[in-house]
């Protein structure tokens, strides 16, 4: 992939996850903030579908961000065909890993599992 | 009559500007014998309107004739003097001391080259990621070959593209830039600079290669726009300015 089509994804994840990350915060304006955060109201967001999905718009956006953002990073750091190569790929492995313990998650709390 | 003797009189009164000196501090290393590199220091007398660069070669002159020093012009045309004056990267030959505002004046090599010895360095890198971005026109015909017409432009043609053909290679912009210090394959201001300046230009049809060639992981994206290769720059190239242009050719807003 292009450099500049993974700088467009890192821009577009950035500027997609401030909004929807805005509309999580003010979300815990609807009941009082600390009463939000208690562990049966928590729950009881992940019974509502539009919110889930919502978080998990969130979880995948910050972990393409964030992951691209660490590859970025450690490019600057060190140079070597073998290193970049395992750190594009690593970073891709660990960004599917935090998505898909995520979704187990969101998954789970929603069936009534959790 | 009257009058020549009136100005020969007020040349014969007007006092010699009094000559003070500085303490030039400068680099001394050579890679194949030293380990680090030290400071040799001199008391050196200038005038207003020495350079950094004629204290440098009075010292060579008078004191040390060992400093290695790189030099031509010494009007700020060559662009082979780049050193750090003062923590600074600045031409030598372009920098009065007088305007330093400072009785110590410590002269090093540039950062991001790797120094031939004391202060010259090797330009290698920077002359390769020049030769990269092809700095040249590039079109399938020539003038010549179309009725020896010349390729026209109009003056706000010109105007997207002028400040950035006033580059001299000098590298002080790859020296300022913190990006260039932690990345070794980084392309660098000087040389993305230089790629906008072909782009811009309304002569040229290789926009397309020279975009793909910048456009790779150590290209333009890991440029952090601190501006610093702007703020060096001694022939006023923006150099950051250049880079956000091609950027926005990259993303869709240009074209």
């Amino acid at each position: 992939m292009k450099e500049s089509t993974i700088m467009k994804i890192h821009y577009g994840t950035a500027l997609a996850s401030v909004g929807l990350v805005a509309v999580h915060i003010l979300m815990r304006l609807t009941t009082g903030f600390s009463d939000s955060l208690s562990y049966e109201n928590v729950l009881a967001n992940y019974q509502s579908i539009p919110y889930v999905i919502m978080l998990e718009l969130i979880l995948i956006l910050l972990a393409v961000h964030g992951f691209n953002g660490l590859r970025v990073i450690l490019l600057e750091l060190k140079q070597g065909r073998v290193y970049e190569k395992a750190v594009s790929y690593g970073c891709v492995v660990g960004m599917i890993v935090l998505i898909g313990y995520g979704s187990n998650t969101i998954i789970q709390t929603n069936m009534g599992m959790i | 009559m009257a009058q020549v003797s009136s100005i020969a009189e007020e040349q014969a009164t007007t006092p010699l500007s009094a000559s003070k000196s500085v303490l030039l501090r400068i680099s001394r290393f050579n890679p194949e014998t030293d380990e680090s590199n030290k400071f040799m220091e001199f008391s050196v007398p200038y005038q207003k309107w020495t350079t950094v660069l004629e204290a440098i070669l009075d010292v060579k002159k008078h004191f040390d004739h060992s400093v290695a020093v790189r030099y031509s012009c010494r009007q700020a045309t060559c662009g082979s003097c780049g050193m750090l004056i003062n923590g600074k990267p600045r031409l030598a030959c372009f920098t009065k001391i007088s305007e330093l505002n400072s009785n110590v004046v410590t002269v090093e090599p540039m950062n991001n080259f790797p120094v031939i010895r004391d202060l010259a360095v090797k330009f290698e890198r920077l002359f390769d990621t020049h030769q990269k971005i092809k700095p040249y026109l590039i079109r399938d015909d020539t003038e010549l070959e179309s009725d020896e017409k010349e390729f026209l432009q109009s003056p706000e043609e010109l105007e997207n593209f002028i400040q950035f053909a006033n580059c001299i290679k000098c590298g002080l912009c790859n020296s300022a830039c913190p990006t260039m210090t932690t990345d070794s394959s980084f392309v660098g201001p000087q040389a993305l600079a230089q790629a906008y300046r072909y782009v811009a230009d309304s002569r040229d049809k290789g926009k397309d290669s020279r975009l793909d060639i910048i456009d790779e992981s150590h290209g333009i994206w890991r440029c952090h726009f601190a501006g610093s290769c702007s703020q060096v720059c001694p022939k006023g190239v923006d150099p950051a300015m250049g880079i956000q242009f091609l950027r926005g050719y990259l993303l869709g807003f240009r074209s």
